[in-house]
């Protein structure tokens, strides 16, 4: 350590070496960052560049998969520009609006809307002329005719839709009730706004978190599936319309007495006692392991605004509690569109594909900018759990609460419910959500109409309308 | 054809900055100075045409005439200090002299587009700052002793420092400038230069323990009032600085790894302690969570980058006033969403091929002394800029220092030019060693881009 006077090239290259793959690193952080970044940036509220793309581009159209206008830019003589949407309330969730910040389909793809990829030869020409470049046009995955058909269905009522195509993910209806006009939204905000009972602005089918009633026997009977190895013809119950175990006592719907019954019949007329007491026969920690599995607790691959799904079950639950979330009631919550997910996932082998509301996004000269391919997102059960729950939601709809959805044309498959809310046990929110052909799935539909009575009797023939509507019977 | 010109302004600009840093590396590769001449002359002129595409576009975009008689101005005065350093010191190196020039010009650009203003500001303090830094070179040569004069800078430093820790005012939770007859000084960013001296006429004759530790006191001195100022980012360049002196005159690793530690540990300690610090890295975690307050910085910064994306919005169609303080702090995220992140790529490559030049000369350079101040400024000189645009692009936590030659801020310009002046006089020191051979640079350093 004492006299180092030696030549210290050596030392002078580590450094130099060191600072250059410094830089190397920052500028390569760098690119990735551009790379990736481009669009979350600028749809961030407080980039102001937005205001900028705007005063240069015209927002551009969206459509539903057929080419209906579902949102355009209109001009008038003066150069104001006044966004409209010609089905009025009909997309008022799912395309929302863009006049009073944005929401939905206008706030999902709103870089493409904002940014204009006409020629370069074209922006000169309407630079010169002093005219606006018009904006980028968004194709949505959505059926003009089956949205139609889920808002008509539901009428009056207040409740959701979701139709999607379960081997795509695609969304083709998305309903929300009650809805209103989005070309009049920035007039009727404070009226939304002071509205609080009735949530207008609220996207139920996302937002809206229900207790599911029976539609969560499914996971139930997920769960006794995958405990009893796939078997379950040895099951059998006695069903007297009521079931107690210690000090808990729940009663079937309207206390109808099932009598004997194996586990296809129990799910088919959806017994209360029945589940319940295969409910606390079940491995807690397990169970709550299939609803994580089950996107419980988790982020959902949406780009909508949504709510998560929270449900914890492990071995410090109540058997309380246990029954009463086994068949759907107590602390078991979900949203629509998450039951949605999980019978897609039943219908396709298992396998989650990626819901999408966009198809493709076009430039105003009819070139594709980019194109959205379906994306499977996770596995949630394996293909024999999904075979097993699919023929037990068969015998719902042949033998089951399910029988106003039997026809000629195609088998359809699925499960009602009928959950009793803020514990009042006259009146319940009814629940469908199953899909069609049973066979070899296409689409799935999920309902809820909020207090109004048994699934079976309300959401049942809403789901028969749409599916005859994609399956074109008349 | 008017509108076709300025967008596409932005693409010619681009293209001739890749053939600039093409002739850096082309510069690197070629050992003889006689055939390097060609690659002054190009660089020159690409120089010449970037600026000259640029106030063309902000003069067609803006219909202001003065854009055009600014940048006439400016030409004559780049012009002139690339011409004069040439003539008076034929010794020089003028790739480093045509780096200095284009950093210069690109700062001018966009502070023009930014704030016309402060440009004109600026255009004054860079034609005295010129003529300052134009006498360095021949005071280097001239006084051979200034290795010797440990005490002086050493004194000089801590208390040029120390009267701003007591003194200074006050800017943005700082105490970084003082006013001298209506001039506000920052003085960390001349004591670097002196500094540098010190810790080198320290550490030159031999690094023994008894000299290291001196070095550690001066060097931990300086440090220290600088935190105290809050002046974090020049308190991390000192620091850096040091370490690196050190490593180079004494070969020791273990210095470097104790620095290292010593240097996390305080880092850890002061993260507790100061509150600013931790508001610091918490905007550099997550900056969209606080995007009110602390994050606001740091978000605009990230979206003028983003939406500029590689080719950039072109001058004047960005909206980078939106970042507060952008024309000192924040200038490489101006230039980034205006003249594109390729181009910007182009300048870090620029900057970092100024310090190879620094460290391949130090290499060449008999003279200890001279050795470790080439080291330690150039050192210093790309730390600097690693902060000002790590902190920018969110790859580190932000300090707040300039980007020399580029950042807007009269003493960041004249520091900045005296460092290189500082360098230039080595770099004829180094030409009189090997002098009257057949000059011939035997050392290579791996260019990496």
């Amino acid at each position: 350590m004492k006299n180092l006077k030696k030549s210290n090239k050596r030392e002078i290259r580590i450094t130099a070496s060191f600072f250059s793959a410094l830089f190397v690193v920052m500028i390569v952080y760098l690119c990735l960052y551009v790379k990736n970044n481009e669009q979350k940036m600028l749809n961030n509220s407080y980039n102001k560049r937005q205001a900028i793309l705007a005063a240069q581009n015209t927002r551009g159209e969206i459509y539903d998969r057929n080419g209906e206008t579902l949102a355009q830019t209109l001009t008038d003589e003066n150069g104001n520009e006044m966004r409209y949407y010609p089905y009025e309330n009909l997309f008022s969730h799912v395309v929302g609006f863009s006049t009073k910040g944005k929401t939905g389909v206008e706030s999902i793809a709103n870089y493409y809307l904002i940014n204009s990829d006409i020629p370069l030869k074209d922006k000169v020409e309407n630079d010169v002329s002093g005219k606006k470049n018009p904006g980028n046009q968004v194709y949505t995955t959505l059926d003009m005719n089956l949205q139609k058909i889920a808002s008509d269905s539901l009428g009056a009522f207040t409740g959701a839709v979701v139709v999607s195509n379960v081997k795509t993910g695609e969304i083709l209806a998305m309903v929300s009730k009650p809805d209103f006009n989005p070309n009049t939204v920035v007039q009727d905000w404070n009226k939304y706004v002071e509205d609080t009972d009735s949530s207008v602005l609220l996207n139920r089918a996302t937002q809206g978190i229900y207790p599911p009633g029976s539609t969560f026997k499914i996971i139930t009977a997920l769960e006794y599936i995958k405990e009893h190895n796939y078997e379950i013809n040895s099951y059998y119950f006695n069903c007297h319309g009521r079931f107690t175990y210690q000090d808990t006592t729940i009663q079937c719907y309207h206390g109808t007495n099932h009598d004997e019954e194996d586990l296809l019949t129990s799910f088919a007329k959806s017994c209360n006692s029945s589940f319940a007491s295969i409910g606390v026969s079940l491995d807690r920690n397990a169970y709550g392991e299939t609803l994580n599995k089950l996107l419980f607790n988790q982020k959902l691959p949406l780009d909508f605004n949504y709510s998560v799904s929270n449900l914890t079950v492990d071995d410090s639950i109540s058997d309380d509690d246990m029954i009463q979330i086994s068949i759907g009631q107590g602390k078991a919550q979900i949203t629509p569109m998450h039951l949605n997910m999980i019978t897609n996932a039943i219908a396709n082998d298992g396998v989650l594909m990626k819901p999408q509301i966009i198809n493709k996004i076009m430039s105003s000269d009819g070139k594709t900018i980019t194109e959205y391919e379906a994306e499977s997102y996770q596995t949630l059960m394996t293909k024999e759990e999904s075979y097993i729950l699919t023929e037990m939601m068969t015998e719902v709809v042949r033998n089951g609460t399910g029988t106003k959805l039997k026809n000629d044309t195609y088998q359809a498959a699925g499960k009602t419910g009928s959950a009793e809310y803020n514990g009042v046990k006259e009146d319940s929110h009814a629940w469908f959500t199953g899909f069609a052909p049973a066979e070899n799935p296409e689409i799935s539909v999920t309902i809820i109409i909020e207090e109004i009575g048994s699934g079976g009797d309300y959401a049942v023939p809403i789901a028969k309308r749409i599916f005859d509507g994609y399956f074109g019977v008349r | 054809m008017m509108v076709y010109l300025t967008e596409l302004t932005k693409y010619f600009i681009l293209f001739l900055m890749i053939l600039y840093v093409l002739e850096c590396v082309l510069y690197f590769f070629k050992r003889q100075e006689k055939r390097r001449s060609g690659i002054y002359i190009r660089q020159c002129i690409y120089i010449f045409l970037i600026q000259f595409f640029a106030y063309l576009s902000l003069c067609l975009r803006t219909g202001s005439i003065d854009y055009l008689f600014f940048y006439a101005f400016l030409q004559i005065v780049i012009f002139s200090m690339i011409v004069l350093f040439h003539m008076i010191y034929p010794g020089i190196d003028r790739c480093l002299l045509n780096n200095m020039a284009l950093l210069l010009s690109i700062g001018f650009i966009i502070l023009t587009r930014l704030d016309f203003q402060k440009a004109l500001k600026q255009f004054g303090i860079v034609i005295v700052s010129i003529a300052i830094s134009m006498a360095v070179p021949f005071v280097i040569r001239r006084f051979p002793n200034i290795c010797k004069w440990k005490w002086i800078y050493s004194a000089t430093g801590i208390l040029a420092l120390g009267l701003v820790l007591i003194l200074g005012q006050v800017t943005h939770g700082s105490k970084i400038s003082y006013t001298i007859a209506g001039i506000t000084l920052q003085p960390s960013e001349f004591v670097k230069i002196i500094y540098v001296f010190a810790i080198a006429s320290i550490l030159y004759e031999s690094a023994t323990l008894k000299n290291v530790m001196i070095s550690g006191v001066i060097a931990a001195i300086h440090v220290i009032i600088l935190v105290l100022s809050k002046d974090l980012g020049s308190a991390l360049i000192f620091f850096v600085g040091y370490l690196f002196i050190l490593f180079i005159a004494s070969g020791n690793y273990l210095y470097m790894l104790l620095g290292l530690g010593g240097g996390s540990a305080a880092a850890v300690v002061s993260y507790h302690l100061f509150r600013h610090v931790q508001v610091r890295v918490q905007a550099f975690l997550d900056p969209f969570t606080v995007i009110d307050k602390e994050g606001f910085q740091i978000s605009q910064s990230l979206f003028a980058i983003a939406c500029g994306s590689w080719f950039g919005t072109g001058l004047l169609k960005g909206v980078p006033s939106d970042i507060p303080y952008v024309e000192s702090d924040f200038i490489f995220s101006a230039i980034s969403e205006e003249m594109g992140v390729l181009f910007a790529i182009g300048m870090l490559l620029v900057c970092l091929s100024c310090f190879l030049i620094f460290l391949r000369t130090a290499g060449c350079l008999k003279n200890q002394f001279y050795r470790l101040v080439a080291s330690g400024l150039g050192v210093m000189y790309l730390f600097q800029v690693f902060l000002t645009v790590g902190g920018g692009i969110k790859f580190i936590p932000l300090t707040g220092v300039t980007l020399p030659f580029v950042s807007y801020g009269g003493s960041s310009i004249l520091s900045s030019l005296l460092i290189f002046a500082v360098m230039q006089g080595i770099m004829l020191i180094r030409k009189e060693e090997i002098a009257p051979t057949e000059e011939d640079e035997n050392e290579e350093f791996e260019e990496i881009e």
